[in-house]
């Protein structure tokens, strides 16, 4: 028995119209994708050529002073000695202050804009919130040193100092630039971020969820607590780590009122520096080659953290709610 | 008749979902709603455990009484309501971060049952599900791990753990597979010996299968509402007629 196929024969010719198809895609086609390739490959590649660039830079820097220069705490251009610790120590604490401050404010904006404000309040107050990260970080800093330092002599610092004074985080005098000051600024600053993406995350839930927990006789608030915020967990430390790495890379704002000094205290009330405050405030200055590096070094460490922290946040999210989870692809 | 509704028009943004339906519920037996989709049969059913008035818009007009009293009166807590008459969704809603036996007890934990008497809510609010045995083994592994079917009757479990006089199911078996469905509708029949039941349904077979009372709904009326049999053989309203033996729907 023979198949018969009517069309062979004019399909084995040929028909300019089967050639273009079986060619595969038209040539406009095959440039947009070229170009578009090329600009997606270009990114890693910049990034790999700032590693590149920070480790070579900083070589004299890391050849010289090895590990010691993220575990001492000298930091002497005058003798040409340099360690980063208190750089270290200072934006790792500085962003855990801002992130104790932030996280728990955010987190209340965003439970307040999807579950409890009346519909109409939604739209303006959570632009409003979100306009906080339209200010530009020097006008932080000088409100920092105008409004928030003054106010924090005068009014709050007193009666912390007598309640709390026997506590580590409270010695000392307070002379106004301080980790307390640049961990209140960042805090202002990271909370829009942290709440508009967690707002996003609770309004991702699905509104089964808060029905199925209302249906069993929870309030509001138990549903928030039981059904809404266990569902959206993933993406809300999502939400954490996106704050905490604005707090990590942030300059101008913390330099203007973290004092600027090169000190390891557990005080908040004493005087800190950051890595980015410092690359930005001493590069200028960097006479020596070898000051130069330490900079480039430290802002290797910088990125090297940076990198972590968002690696960990993935992890995070990956372990807590694999793959199904709200807000996880955001990350 | 510890449940009924007297005039109640519910409503979405001023606009009639149902208006003025006066029906009684029958205790310890079930009561299927059924009609054509946008009929209404589903908003009904929110107003009778106050879920209507969460939704966007929605607000309740007359008189839904439980034991005798307005559950939409003053004074009375909409919480409160939702504890004595449970609800089952259409889709199943475990807590996904939660174990099995946490999603059970999910309900006993808002309504402050103490710790030490729960695992034994929890067994007989599965055994009642008939899920005890095929989860007792994994009682604290992911809800999540379970069938479709399964994850239904987990809902139908935590709804029955705190002890509710009323039971709404809001098409309970439409997304479960034939198998599951019909576990689901015997469940149901078992429970009518304890539970007062109210069921939304698609399925007019369901409908005739399970139920011992029907109402149909059409453009927001109770059109007729009858013993099941009744209604399903000898219906006395023209559209119940057209709409059950398949004209329009």
């Amino acid at each position: 028995m023979t198949i018969i196929a009517p069309n062979l024969g004019a399909a084995a010719r040929g028909t300019a119209a089967t050639r273009r198809m079986t060619r595969g895609a038209n040539p406009a086609d095959r440039a947009y994708q070229a170009v578009v390739t090329a600009l997606a490959l270009a990114l890693p590649a910049l990034l790999l050529a700032l590693i590149v660039e920070l480790t070579i830079n900083a070589w004299p820097s890391i050849e010289r002073f090895g590990w010691a220069f993220v575990f001492t705490a000298t930091w002497d251009p005058v003798a040409d000695v340099y360690g980063a610790g208190p750089l270290i120590f200072g934006t790792l604490a500085s962003s855990v202050v801002a992130l104790l401050l932030a996280v728990p404010m955010a987190f209340s904006v965003a439970i307040f804009l999807t579950e409890f404000a009346p519909r109409w309040l939604r739209r303006p107050l959570g632009f409003l919130v979100e306009l906080l990260a339209a200010v530009p970080s020097v006008v932080y800093g000088l409100w920092g040193i105008f409004v928030l330092i003054p106010f924090l002599r005068t009014v709050v610092v007193p009666p912390l100092k007598a309640a709390f004074g026997w506590l580590p985080f409270f010695q000392g005098v307070f002379y106004g630039n301080s980790m307390l000051a640049g961990g209140i600024i960042l805090a202002v600053m990271v909370v829009p971020y942290i709440a508009a993406v967690s707002r996003e995350v609770l309004n991702a839930v699905p509104s089964s969820q808060r029905e199925a927990a209302l249906a069993l006789g929870a309030t509001r608030w138990e549903a928030v607590w039981m059904a809404v915020l266990p569902y959206g967990r993933a993406g809300l430390v999502g939400a954490v780590m996106l704050g905490l790495g604005r707090a990590l890379g942030e300059t101008m704002a913390v330099t203007m009122v973290i004092g600027n000094r090169h000190d390891i205290s557990l005080s908040l009330l004493q005087p800190g520096y950051t890595m980015a405050a410092a690359i930005a405030n001493e590069f200028s200055e960097a006479t020596t080659s070898l000051y130069l590096s330490a900079l480039f070094e430290v802002g290797l460490t910088l990125f090297v953290i940076t990198v972590l922290v968002n690696a960990a946040a993935r992890l995070l999210v990956w372990r807590t709610a694999p793959g199904r989870a709200v807000g996880t692809r955001a990350l | 008749m510890h449940l009924a509704t007297e005039r109640l028009t519910a409503r979405y943004h001023g606009r009639p979902a149902i208006t003025e339906v006066s029906l009684g519920i029958r205790p310890r037996a079930i009561t299927a709603v059924i009609g054509p989709s946008g009929c209404g049969k589903s908003t009904f059913l929110r107003c009778l455990n106050r879920m209507h008035e969460l939704s966007d818009g929605g607000t309740v007009e007359g008189r839904v009484l439980l034991d005798g009293t307005d559950i939409y009166g003053a004074g009375v807590d909409a919480v409160q309501v939702r504890r004595r008459v449970g609800m089952v969704f259409q889709r199943p809603t475990p807590f996904p971060t939660m174990s099995i036996y946490d999603n059970v007890a999910a309900g006993l934990r808002v309504n402050g049952v103490a710790r030490r008497r729960m695992g034994e809510i929890v067994e007989r609010s599965l055994a009642q599900a008939a899920l005890w045995d095929e989860v007792k083994d994994r009682l604290h592994g992911s809800a999540l791990a379970l069938s479709g079917g399964q994850q239904q009757r987990l809902c139908i479990a935590r709804a029955l753990a705190t002890e509710p006089e009323v039971l709404l199911m809001d098409e309970p078996a439409s997304a479960l597979d034939p198998l599951a469905t019909q576990r689901v509708e015997e469940l149901m029949v078992t429970l009518k010996q304890a539970y007062t039941i109210v069921v939304v349904t698609h399925n007019l077979q369901q409908a005739s299968r399970v139920s011992d009372y029907t109402g149909f709904f059409y453009l927001g009326d109770l059109v007729e509402f009858d013993q099941t049999a009744r209604m399903f053989t000898n219906p006395s309203d023209g559209r119940t007629e057209a709409y059950i033996t398949g004209r329009f729907g």
